[in-house]
């Protein structure tokens, strides 16, 4: 996470080169090739081994991480159908996840899937103003000189292991937070929300946490995207509201918020894809209970990706094994989804083309 | 430009890594010192192959530790790897062929197929169990007031299991007529991660509790009640957090984060956490293996009435073959154990492991003495 930006734009171009290499293949001459090439296609029929170096390599990327995709797709599979066909409860509305006994092997994910959900929601809650309003500022406010350095930090943000934000999240924040969650549950115990949960709240390994260190997590990713999507607002359009007597703000309002919010939006899922599969920092956080996930922001539980990393290291069965695998596969379907969304939330705005 | 400033970046993590990874090292260096004083007492045949690799049970970590430092105290230049990566993975390896040998809580299953894996990679020669590494595991707690607590087996499944919720029900006073219990709900940490310990805690209370623990055995917590949290080192901080908590972890986990250890009372009388009480319990296992395959008979531990004994101790083994080895590693490897049975167990006290007794050792170098 370097650069999402530039990072997303090979990505983009790879596609649809690989479409365009395609095309280019059986007839040359429906390529959208710029007329410079095509005469001198016309003087040398041959293509350039340059070009077809490159055209192998680009078009050979674009096919391997389909594959690898495809291929981790099928191992999951693979790996979780046998368990599945050992399980004795409903593998999508069960709450109960015992794999210790693979004779009688009773696992489903409800609890896994809402609790994921739920923190990863409620991060990007946190999140997306808090990077909306930092992106705002680092490309419409800020001074030149101290946007740079200030984008920087917070891309440093992003390269923190995440473990460090798991011990900060329970060691140093954690206790911080306690007396905030002791007192929203006095207060507004009667939402169900804010109701005491199943775990302690002195021991802060709820949601509540989780969902605050996610957030922090996540802002680095939302807020790089959406920044260089603010960035390349249209200077005219700027300078064209300016000259209509504008405000700072109007200019916001009408000519970089109305261009960039496919872009913001999709760097939300791309955070929220982050969140949703974020483990090392939610295994040491969130506390772990035998009862069930009951809507409220102080429940522990675990998400898809902490439960398998609690039990990875011990696994000596491949039948309890696949209960694990079978649950990452819907994790998997999920930041598919979500991610899918995000394509279509840009795809349906033509002007990033 | 933005290379350079990237540069900047990258300067100051690798600025911070350096850092990191001295501190790392300085402990390491201080405990050699420690373990320095202990003197030889054994013939140990240095040699053969120099890089022994292991993994397993991350339970004995720190108790291999120890052992590679004196090992390479008396055997210069030889050295062990040991990956604490789990039970599961260490016996996974050793079966595959990876590792030199494994480390288990638990000794090779015959029903998953384990003995018989462990066969094959010891080219048809039976692979044996060797419990090596003792650890007690405490019953920790923080309780305000409260530093001197008995418990029975029965007394604890009920803890653990939601039977008893408050500190100062009449069960508990029973068992400690003269603490003066609060008025406070008892929060109980368990370990959110599958593990040895939490497996032989189970075994334990199934054991001995006279019934009263119902959930059998597993490497997942099974009382259904209290929070889990990660790793033994998560429950241990969690108990020092919170007034009223009480979980099971290894003794050196209680002592690094100053928890109370409850007594153990099997019938005979309380009995306190010491290598001592821990040493008898050993002693009196009874082992069920054939000939140099040292399988405890685990019940024989966890459900002694004999006075002086605390019961609760999770024995970790190290698999090998007994042949079938090529005579390099076979060399490393007994030199290895060798050391470890003999010169390692001086720095174990510290380290929050049990020494082994003097008879229970002789039968380990026997075994030893017969890997071919």
């Amino acid at each position: 996470m370097k650069d999402p930006v530039v990072a997303e734009h090979p990505a983009d171009t790879g596609d649809t080169g690989v479409e365009r290499g395609a095309s280019a293949a059986p007839s040359a001459s429906e390529a959208p090739i710029p007329p410079t090439q095509e005469a001198a296609a016309a003087k040398a029929p041959h293509v350039r081994p340059g070009d077809r170096i490159f055209r192998g390599l680009a078009t050979g990327s674009g096919i391997f991480i389909v594959v690898l995709i495809g291929a981790i797709g099928l191992f999951l599979l693979l790996r979780a159908v046998p368990s599945l066909g050992l399980n004795n409860a409903n593998f999508l509305t069960s709450r109960e996840w015992s794999t210790g006994d693979v004779g009688n092997m009773r696992f489903g994910i409800l609890d896994l899937l809402l609790v994921t959900v739920v923190s990863s929601a409620v991060a990007l809650l946190i999140a997306m103003p808090i990077a909306l309003g930092i992106a705002l500022f680092l490309t419409q406010y800020a001074p030149r000189r101290l946007a740079r350095p200030f984008a920087y930090v917070i891309d440093l943000l992003a390269a923190v292991p995440s473990i460090i934000f798991g011990l900060w999240g329970l060691l140093v924040l954690g206790p911080q937070l306690t007396p905030i969650a002791e007192s929203l549950t006095s207060a507004l115990g009667f939402i169900p929300i804010f109701a005491q949960g199943n775990v302690s709240i002195a021991l802060s390994g709820t949601i509540f946490t989780a969902s605050i260190v996610l957030a922090v997590m996540i802002l680095p990713i939302i807020t790089a995207v959406s920044r260089e999507v603010f960035d390349r607002t249209p200077v005219t359009h700027v300078e064209g509201a300016i000259a209509l007597g504008a405000t700072k703000w109007e200019v916001v309002r009408t000519t970089v918020w109305p261009f960039g919010k496919a872009g913001y939006v999709s760097a939300s899922m791309l955070g929220l894809g982050r969140a949703l599969g974020e483990t090392i920092a939610l295994t040491i956080i969130l506390s772990a209970t035998a009862k069930t996930f009951g809507w409220s922001l102080f429940d522990g539980g675990a998400t898809f990706a902490s439960k398998i990393a609690l039990a990875a290291p011990e696994f000596n069965d491949p039948r309890s094994a696949g209960a694990y695998i079978a649950a990452g596969l819907v994790l998997f379907l999920l930041t598919f989804l979500v991610n899918a969304a995000a394509r279509a939330i840009v795809a349906g705005h033509k002007e990033y083309e | 430009m933005k290379i350079q400033r990237h540069s900047a970046v990258f300067g100051l993590v690798a600025a911070g890594a350096l850092l990191l990874s001295a501190c790392g090292s300085d402990q390491n260096s201080a405990q050699g010192g420690a373990s320095a004083g202990a003197t030889s007492s054994v013939d140990v045949t240095c040699g053969g192959k120099q890089n022994l690799n292991a993994e397993g049970s991350s339970a004995q970590k720190t108790a291999i530790d120890t052992f590679v430092q004196v090992y390479q105290q008396r055997c210069a230049g030889q050295n062990v790897a040991y990956n604490p990566s789990g039970s599961g993975s260490g016996v996974k390896n050793f079966t595959g062929g990876q590792v030199d040998f494994g480390g288990s809580d638990s000794p090779l299953s015959a029903e998953k197929g384990e003995v018989a894996a462990a066969a094959e990679r010891c080219e048809g020669n039976p692979a044996w169990n060797l419990p090596l590494v003792f650890g007690p595991v405490a019953i920790s707690y923080k309780l305000e007031g409260v530093t001197d607590l008995t418990l029975t087996g029965e007394l604890a499944a009920k803890i653990f299991n939601g039977g008893v919720k408050k500190w100062n029900d009449e069960a508990v006073k029973a068992a400690n007529p003269s603490a003066s219990l609060p008025d406070k709900d008892i929060t109980v940490v368990y370990r959110s991660d599958e593990s040895g310990t939490t497996d032989n805690f189970q075994k334990y209370l199934t054991a001995a509790s006279n019934g009263a623990w119902t959930q059998e055995a597993g490497k997942a917590f099974k009382g259904g009640v209290g929070e889990g949290k990660e790793k033994s080192a998560g429950v241990a901080q969690a108990v020092a957090g919170v007034d009223g908590a009480v979980t099971y972890v290894e003794w050196s986990f209680a002592q690094d984060n100053n928890l109370s250890v409850a007594k153990i009372d099997n019938g005979s009388g309380a009995v306190e956490l010491t290598p001592e009480t821990v040493g008898k319990a050993i002693d009196g296992a009874k082992i069920k293996g054939e000939g140099n395959d040292l399988v405890l008979d685990l019940d024989s531990i966890y459900g002694s009435t004999e006075a002086g004994v605390y019961p609760l101790v999770l024995a970790t083994y190290e698999i090998v073959c007994s042949k079938g080895y090529d005579a390099e590693t076979a060399q490393a490897v007994k030199a290895f154990l060798t050391v470890a049975a003999t010169d390692g167990q001086a720095g174990l006290t510290d380290a929050g492991y049990a020494p082994l007794p003097k008879a229970f050792q002789e039968k380990l170098l026997t075994a030893v003495k017969a890997i071919a």
